[in-house]
């Protein structure tokens, strides 16, 4: 068994992840869009040569997608980082065949570091239905390496691909390296004769030495200069890049490189490239003249997003109702089996309705998922970010800012991660600080809950849509606020390529999303689950022996059956009262009493700190009768209905739409923003702005 | 003239750029050097992004940008 380590490089867009699926053929989640996890991924085969048979075990890195060799961006410099190192064998560069030029540039780079590269020129089915031949054989002359044409979706090429490798592996004479204007050439010429005469031993080639020295890498000239080769060789280095520059007619030697680099990569594609017939308009052209045009665009846009939330709530409601039934079935069957007492109650009325209260938007939740996963995949996000970065870049934000806003919408962890595409630090900020306002999954149970109580079911859908826009504009606003008197500073550059569009296979979506409903469901079975527990351990506990004894006898002396659940009622509501619950409740109040709140709804607002899901399941325990009440259930709608003022309701929603992420959402903030300084900054931040809100949304509403 | 004067549909050599260190280095990473050819396919309604496209790359950039880099129409 030998084993290999394959570090897998690429631009964006180029089909990176679908390629390691097609060479692992194993099922694994495709597309990081936090960008800078480097994943791993293992496959073991089988590879035979003339001699002999033997197997290999590939450990394949998947490193996040780069334009370049550089530290612009997070995802660059995890790249860099990992290029630079010894921690893999061999590189395989993943191109675009229908960007052959753009892509080539990067390879340029790739060969550079003198690593083992193999290319992969992916996407061969698009370059073939564009039009676009390239001749692999003459490519990998020019290159001086093996090019292989792949097509992760049709897969093809992948066997090639592994024994491509293999024999580059195997191969010790395989170098790789860049040809440069025989100028520059003359140049590292003569500095590798120099090393030669020498006798100059180093762990790397005299040739990349030579580039490092001419191209100005510092930590190639701290290494160098402890050597006593150094004073002889520093007269020389001077020589030749002021043969550079008369050369070139530039001391930017950053700029000849990359000026070298392009040139490669141009006469590479010139030679290799064809196009045989001129498409006058490819597909994503034609989508974008409507996607992107000036007056279309962003109606269309709004259009998308209030059908996906009319989706979320309509064809979400279907399953909902099926699995409230099975939730309430659990929970009367577990009374019957535990019984009335105090396991039966924490079962029937503790963690069956407070799970379920959770499991119950899963339908919902799956929906949202599925819409955000496509429009992260089929490259519409970049579009949108184009139509929208005027608008945002007004505000403080970056047209980039969306991508993090949209996935926020979901859920604000992964949102929080994908705020590191942003390079400027106080636009990353600000975007951080105002994910929160971009209502996640975890809020939607309780909108779905309030609407329903208050509003007709036709309405429903757009008044969703409106608590979602409403959300997102104040998101705005705030980071304006924040930009004008906290976060001042540059702006970053806004460049950003537009990828092709590209439906992505099923398996992609099925992955993020299934990825994505588990953890919801895993955070149901745990920590809404303990969560639920302690909300019924607070809502009954301590008891009031004497006072439920008071209450027996007298309801056991009823006249009539009526009197007797009125009775019952006031004890279990004077219980509650009592209750630890009850008691932080009524301390709350007064900080919530001018928005309209009561108790009950003060304690859920604390309790969803934790969770925002843990606001719903709350109010399902605080005002259930007992039985089992779950927000679709008539029951707990009809109460909030009757309980709770149309204003109040408002109000609540609006609070729970600003107020601060859940914890774990705070603990990523925390890691991201780089301090827990700014966890504080965004406690008070949110508390205040959604306490000035809701008060003024509350008199407002009251007024009307 | 300057990239930010074309209009749509315009195309144009590019001649020089007016910017340095890491942002030009982005934007060669994205293929727009001096003598490439760009076509202004879009720009947004206020003016204030545009969409490129370069050799087979498209690409967003802001007006903002779109000035520090000097075009000669063909």
């Amino acid at each position: 068994m030998q084993k290999l380590t394959i570090a897998l490089a690429g631009q964006p867009n180029v089909g990176k992840s679908s390629l390691i699926n097609a060479i692992s053929s194993s099922r694994l989640k495709v597309g990081n869009f936090s960008g800078v996890t480097v994943d791993k991924t293992e496959v073991t085969f089988k590879w035979c040569d003339e001699v002999s048979c033997s197997n290999y075990e590939m450990s394949i890195i998947d490193l996040p997608g780069a334009y370049s060799l550089s530290d612009y961006t997070i995802e660059e410099k995890v790249a860099k980082k990992f290029i630079q190192s010894d921690e893999y064998d061999l590189i395989v560069n993943v191109v675009d065949a229908t960007n052959l030029q753009r892509n080539l540039l990067f390879t340029a780079e790739l060969l550079e570091s003198g690593k083992k590269v193999v290319v992969a020129l992916n996407m061969i089915d698009e370059a073939d239905k564009e039009g676009i031949k390239i001749d692999e054989k003459l490519l990998s002359e020019i290159l001086g390496v093996t090019c292989i044409k792949t097509s992760a979706s049709e897969k093809s090429g992948i066997d090639e691909l592994k024994s491509a490798i293999i024999a580059a592996y195997k191969n010790d004479e395989y170098t790789s390296k860049v040809k440069y204007s025989d100028h520059i050439e003359e140049e590292i010429a003569k500095i590798v004769d120099f090393f030669k005469e020498k006798k100059y031993q180093k762990d790397i080639s005299h040739r990349i030495l030579a580039i490092k020295l001419l191209k100005e890498d510092s930590e190639t000239y701290k290494m160098m200069h402890d050597e006593p080769i150094w004073i002889e060789l520093l007269p020389l280095i001077r020589a030749s890049l002021e043969h550079i520059y008369i050369h070139s007619d530039s001391k930017d030697i950053e700029q000849i490189f990359r000026d070298e680099h392009f040139a490669f990569a141009k006469g590479a594609k010139m030679e290799a490239m064809e196009i045989s017939s001129m498409r006058a308009k490819n597909f994503t052209q034609k989508i974008d003249n409507i996607l992107i045009n000036k007056f279309l665009g962003i109606p269309i846009f709004l259009f998308l997003m209030w059908g996906l939330f009319q989706l979320t709530f309509t064809l979400g409601a279907i399953p909902v109702d099926m699995i409230d039934e099975f939730f309430t079935s659990i929970g009367v069957a577990s009374k019957g089996v535990f019984g009335e007492g105090v396991l039966g109650s924490l079962i029937g009325d503790g963690i069956v309705p407070g799970v379920g209260a959770v499991v119950m938007f899963l339908p919902n939740i799956i929906i949202l998922f599925i819409g955000i996963a496509l429009l992260e995949t089929t490259g519409y996000m970049s579009r949108v970010a184009f139509l929208l970065d005027g608008f945002f870049h007004r505000f403080g934000l970056h047209g980039k800012s969306f991508i993090p806003l949209v996935t926020g919408f979901g859920c604000s962890v992964p949102a929080y991660m994908a705020a590191r595409t942003l390079k400027n630090e106080q636009e990353r900020l600000i975007t951080l600080f105002i994910i929160g306002f971009m209502s996640c999954g975890a809020r939607l149970p309780v909108y779905v809950l309030f609407v329903g109580a208050f509003f007709s079911q036709e309405n429903a859908g757009s008044i969703l849509f409106l608590i979602y826009i409403t959300g997102a504009l104040f998101g705005l606003v705030a980071a304006k606020v924040l930009k004008i008197f906290v976060f001042k500073g540059e702006n970053e550059p806004f460049v950003m390529e537009m990828p092709k569009y590209r439906l992505p296979s099923l398996k992609l979506i099925w992955h993020t999303v299934y990825s994505q409903a588990k953890s919801y469901l895993k955070k149901a079975g745990t920590f809404i689950l303990a969560a639920s527990m302690l909300v019924w351990f607070a809502s009954n506990y301590p008891k009031d022996e004497a006072l439920t004894s008071q209450y027996q006898v007298q309801i056991e002396h009823a006249a009539n059956p009526e009197i007797e659940i009125e009775l019952q009622n006031e004890l279990k509501k004077i219980s509650l009262e009592n209750s630890y619950l009850g008691k932080t409740g009524h301390a709350l109040e007064p900080f919530f009493r001018p928005l309209g709140f009561d108790w009950k709804m003060s304690v859920a607002i604390g309790t969803g700190l934790a969770a925002k899901e843990v606001v719903v399941s709350t109010m399902g325990v605080l005002y259930s009768l007992g039985e089992d009440v779950t927000e679709e259930d008539q029951g707990l709608m009809e109460k909030i209905k009757t309980e709770i003022p149309f204003a109040s309701a408002i109000s609540f929603i609006v609070f729970v739409m600003i107020y601060l992420p859940c914890l774990a959402a705070s603990m990523v903030f925390v890691r991201e923003a780089g301090s827990w300084k700014y966890l504080w900054y965004l406690f008070l931040f949110t508390t205040t702005t959604a306490w000035i809100m809701s008060f003024l949304v509350y008199r407002a509403v009251l007024i009307l | 003239m300057l990239l930010s004067e074309l209009k749509k549909g315009d195309e144009a050599i590019i001649k020089k750029i007016n910017a340095s260190g890491a942002f030009k280095n982005r934007l060669s990473s994205m293929g727009i050097v001096e003598k490439e050819s760009v076509k202004l396919e879009e720009y947004s309604l206020a003016k204030s992004t545009m969409e490129i496209k370069v050799a087979e790359s498209y690409v967003a950039l802001r007006f903002q940008e779109a000035k520090l880099i000097e075009v000669e129409k063909r």
